[in-house]
């Protein structure tokens, strides 16, 4: 790899939810790490992040949603990625989610998944180690 | 992905072969030599490349957003390079141009990349050009660059544009910015944005007044509202009309000639920089003496 | 010591006549010795100053409260913010909150019909029914209300975009129900220009949004006038992540905005500027938030007055809602959540609101269960009933600190309106990214502070423990999206279509001209036209909103 390799990561909000904090937030100290960060903004489909990822060629997609739904919205990005042709590119994930959904979303495919109080280290070197194991693997 | 089913998925205008290929060129891989020699000359030498330049709060996201609507409609495949400035001190970037432009994310015939300037002055430029190729050549029939029109990486940018349209609206003060960014004189056309706000018809005759003075044919000024759709149409005309003017006079051929004697000048320096500051390491040089003169024996030994 | 001219005027007329007509709670307030409780601490001499910055209750600049006998005359409505899954999951529990002593509804809706979305659109795919209830139509809305008599009980809808639409709905129910819409009360939160910046359930572009906004002023100035027509909110501003000066600033320049809005459409002052109503966020500084509270009513009482030249009185008071803040709220060790929401709703009472939402202690796993919005509810009784707080007016008046805090966030937040004027006003601010660009950064500076340790969140980045017990949860049943889109089907198919087609076709006219939209969507409600249906039509002529990050 050249000397100018950067990771580049893309957050997206899928749903309706509108509580743009967290991932605003997420998407500063990653890119206060050293990431190139491509933010979607908020109501996405999953389709509409997967198409974004591919044209953006990132190395890893986190989500974000508070709202309740990310048990049919987080699996279906990692769908829409495969669909996509994509199916190497990981998938974290944040919000307010409760213990036994993480067990659910994990064996669906998602690599992390971040509940309020999280430490911003913790996050970014998740995100260093999917973007890692991506471009190694 | 091998380099072989990369460049298939290139013939076949594979989105997911575009992002990638664009990667391995930003990144400095040394398949893109292999990439960029294999893409149609004849198509890049047909599209046109669209500069959008202007400072922040100006709207140019929102305008590139319905130049796109609009050139769709026509059942054009479009490319779109937005770039925005790394952080001087993590070097990280927030890429946040898309949010504007997401309905046309799942439209295959949207092709869009945003870039990071990575410090890099001429080799940011020459990876966009880079870039702008790879879309050309994978049917893009116009390309966007969009850039904030602050520094001067992002004029050097705006030269690899055959029209460069600089988006300017009302009320953010920063005409006396972009007059002395030289922004003025590369554009080919003032966008007025916003231009349903108090004070867009002062700027605009603001502007028409400064271009006048400078040359015998004043730039044109184009109204705008992009947040409504208004004025786009006509935008496209006039940007119609100036490219036909550009390519039966020969002006367009001129520009791209110097834009790309600029890119190979790029490449140059982007492969000697490495080069040179390996010797100069190795010369344990003193500190004293002059470093003009010092660069020329160099340069100069073989 | 003679009494002071000023305070005698008072006591002989806001607070006379105050007494005369709703007596206080208790003839004598005492406390356990049986020392009586002075109504309102003065300085020893009253000044110049004094009757500026603070003068007494129920009088300009309102400092010390709207009314002149704040909570010894009537406690805070005591209103839980709830809704969730079906209308009829959602009515037992309002049920279940009126049983236990809440005094107000406040519904909750879920996202999809926040932004105008039937339960069956491809948009609202794993949605339906998640922060709050799905309503479709106005059948949704008739079992909502069953059995709760809308004449008896004033319910808050935080429902913005569409908001002309619920209203509609709600009015109707009232009318099924043998309700005047004179008698209707209650409030819509109708705060779209806080959407644009904090809180993302916005449709329309801020133009036609802001005339939606206008018509239902003149509307239920006409039809509901106990109702209030808008909840200016700095609630989800300081969620986001602003300070307190910020969340008073960004709120009451919105506020201005809307003034000057309907000013523009013509509609008088002091008819539709007593129906404003404000929400804020309580936060756990505790001094910062009363200050804060004293500091929004003294300054939009001198907005309205002085730029404005509001007459009426009821034009000036800043009357508001308060919610404990949500974002303050840890997974970690949930029960001290309780002892949070304690100290954020104390600082509401003290800082003289009108009524209060507690949050739950699980809210930062899931929606609340029953047991823990009863020990939220608790938590304000016990600061009613026991804490001895309500018993005298604006006890913290006269403290140096409370006074220049009061002071500071004053002048703060009048400087950033100030600049917000300069720049253009609210809706170029907003275009711009200059709101929402303030209340990022501020918000990033926060967390970072908590990231590197600089301020402790107790369970969070000190004091954790292993933690083995997981709260009981609620769950929203996933059928609840099934259920919801056989209903509508069953709704469409029970309606007169071509009747709802026409009222649809009559209102896509009417959005395109001038007229005030609020009679067409009421008779498109009245038929059973759904929210959608509604929103579509609007959508189709006004265009929607994009998000600009």
């Amino acid at each position: 790899m050249g000397s100018t390799q950067k990771y580049r990561v893309l957050i997206g909000k899928p749903g309706l939810d509108g509580h743009d904090r967290g991932a605003k937030f997420i998407a500063r100290a990653l890119r206060d790490a050293g990431f190139e960060v491509v933010y979607t903004g908020i109501r996405r489909s999953p389709e509409e992040i997967a198409a974004a990822a591919v044209q953006e060629d990132v190395d890893a997609v986190g989500l974000s949603s508070l709202s309740g739904a990310h048990m049919r919205l987080f699996p279906a990005v990692v769908e829409a990625l495969a669909h996509a042709g994509a199916p190497e590119i990981p998938v974290l994930g944040g919000g307010v989610i409760p213990e036994e959904d993480i067990v659910a979303l994990k064996a669906a495919g998602i690599v992390e998944i971040f509940t309020p109080g999280t430490p911003i280290d913790t996050i970014i070197s998740a995100y260093r180690d999917a973007c890692e194991k991506k471009s190694t693997g | 992905m091998t380099i072989d089913r990369l460049l298939e998925g290139l013939r076949q205008r594979d989105p997911r072969a575009i992002g990638r290929a664009i990667s391995l060129v930003e990144n400095g891989d040394e398949s893109a030599e292999i990439i960029l020699s294999s893409l149609d000359e004849n198509l890049v030498s047909q599209a046109t490349i669209l500069g959008i330049t202007g400072p922040p709060g100006a709207g140019k996201s929102t305008l590139t957003n319905e130049i796109i609507a609009k050139l769709r409609h026509q059942e054009e495949r479009i490319g779109i390079i937005a770039i925005d400035p790394s952080s001087p001190i993590s070097g990280g970037a927030i890429l946040g141009d898309r949010i504007r432009m997401m309905q046309h994310a799942t439209d295959k015939d949207v092709v869009m990349r945003s870039m990071a300037t990575r410090g890099r002055l001429g080799g940011l430029c020459a990876t966009a050009g880079a870039a702008v190729r790879i879309m050309a050549s994978c049917g893009c029939s116009t390309i966007i660059i969009e850039t904030v029109g602050v520094g001067q990486s992002e004029m050097d940018i705006i030269r690899l544009a055959d029209i460069t349209l600089l988006v300017m609206a009302p009320g953010l003060g920063d005409e006396i910015q972009a007059m002395k960014a030289g922004l003025l004189e590369v554009a080919d056309i003032l966008v007025v944005n916003k231009a349903d706000c108090k004070g867009a018809d002062i700027l605009a005759m603001d502007l028409e007044a400064v271009t006048r003075k400078g040359s015998a044919t004043p730039t044109q000024v184009c109204m705008t509202v992009a947040t409504e759709g208004k004025g786009v149409t006509e935008l496209l005309d006039r940007i119609d009309k100036l490219d036909s003017e550009h390519r039966d006079s020969g002006e367009r051929q001129k520009r791209r000639r110097g834009a790309h004697n600029q890119e190979v000048l790029d490449w140059c320096l982007e492969i000697l920089r490495p080069q040179l500051l390996d010797k100069i390491i190795k010369r344990k040089l003193s500190v004293l003496g002059d470093p003009r003169l010092k660069a020329k024996k160099i340069l100069e030994e073989k | 010591m003679a009494k002071h001219p000023k305070l005698a005027e008072w006591e002989e007329n806001e607070l006379a006549k105050s007494l005369s007509r709703f007596p206080e709670r208790k003839a004598k307030f005492t406390n356990h010795g049986g020392d009586e409780i002075p109504r309102l601490a003065t300085p020893e001499t009253i000044d110049e100053h004094y009757l500026d910055n603070l003068g007494f209750p129920g009088q300009y600049p309102y400092t010390r409260g709207v009314q002149p006998t704040m909570h010894r005359g009537r406690l805070w409505t005591m209103r839980q913010y709830a809704g969730f899954s079906s209308a009829a999951e959602s009515n037992k529990r309002y049920r279940y909150l009126l049983d236990q002593g809440t005094t107000g509804l406040s519904v909750a809706f879920d996202l999809p019909t926040q932004i105008g979305y039937d339960s069956d659109d491809q948009m609202s795919i794993g949605e339906v029914g998640k922060v709050g209830v799905a309503i479709d139509s106005l059948a949704d809305m008739e079992t909502l209300f069953d059995q709760i008599p809308l004449d008896k009980v004033s319910t808050s809808m935080t429902i913005n975009s569409p908001a002309a639409v619920l209203l509609a709905m709600y009015v109707a129910v009232g009318e099924k129900q043998g309700v005047a819409p004179k008698d209707i009360q209650g409030t819509i939160q109708n705060d779209i220009l806080k959407e644009y910046v904090a809180r993302g359930t916005y449709i329309f572009p801020p133009k036609p949004s802001l005339r939606l906004i206008t018509n239902i002023f003149q509307w239920c100035g006409q039809n509901t006038p106990a109702f209030n027509t808008i909840s200016i909110s700095g609630y989800h501003i300081r969620e986001a992540g602003s300070t307190a000066a910020q969340e008073v600033a960004f709120t009451l320049a919105n506020g201005c905005t809307y003034v000057q809005t309907a000013l523009d459409a013509g509609l008088e002052l002091d008819v539709f500027a007593r129906r404003l109503a404000f929400f804020f966020n309580a936060s756990s500084d505790l001094l910062e938030e009363v200050a804060k509270f004293r500091a929004a009513r003294r300054l939009w009482a001198r907005l309205m007055k002085e730029r404005f030249g509001a007459k009426n009185k009821a034009s000036l008071m800043l009357r508001f809602h308060t919610q404990t803040a949500g974002n303050t709220l840890t997974a970690q060790q949930i029960d001290n959540n309780i002892v949070r929401v304690t100290i954020q709703a104390l600082a509401a009472v003290l800082g003289g609101t009108q009524s209060l939402h507690t949050n739950s202690k699980d809210e930062a796993h899931s929606l609340p269960t029953e047991e823990s919005v009863r020990t939220a509810l608790r938590t304000q009784q016990v600061l009613a009933h026991e804490s001895g707080v309500v018993d005298t007016i604006d006890p913290l008046a006269g403290s140096y600190y409370i006074e220049s805090l009061t002071d500071k966030i004053e002048r703060d937040a009048l400087a950033l309106i100030d600049k917000i004027e300069e720049s253009g006003g609210v809706v170029k601010c907003i275009e711009d990214g200059f709101i929402q660009r303030q209340i990022e950064n501020a918000a990033y500076q926060y967390q970072m502070e908590i990231e590197r340790g600089e301020r402790i969140i107790v369970g969070v980045n000190k004091f954790q423990i292993q933690e083995e017990k997981k709260p009981p949860l609620l769950r929203v049943a996933p059928e609840v999206e099934e259920s919801q889109i056989a209903k509508l089907t069953e709704v469409k198919n029970n309606r007169n279509n071509e009747q709802v087609a026409s009222l649809l076709a009559r209102l896509e006219t009417a959005a395109q001209g001038d007229d005030n939209l609020m009679p067409f969507i009421y008779d498109c409600v009245k038929e059973y036209a759904t929210l959608g249906e509604i929103c579509n039509v609007l959508r189709k002529v006004f265009g929607e909103y994009k998000d600009r990050g």
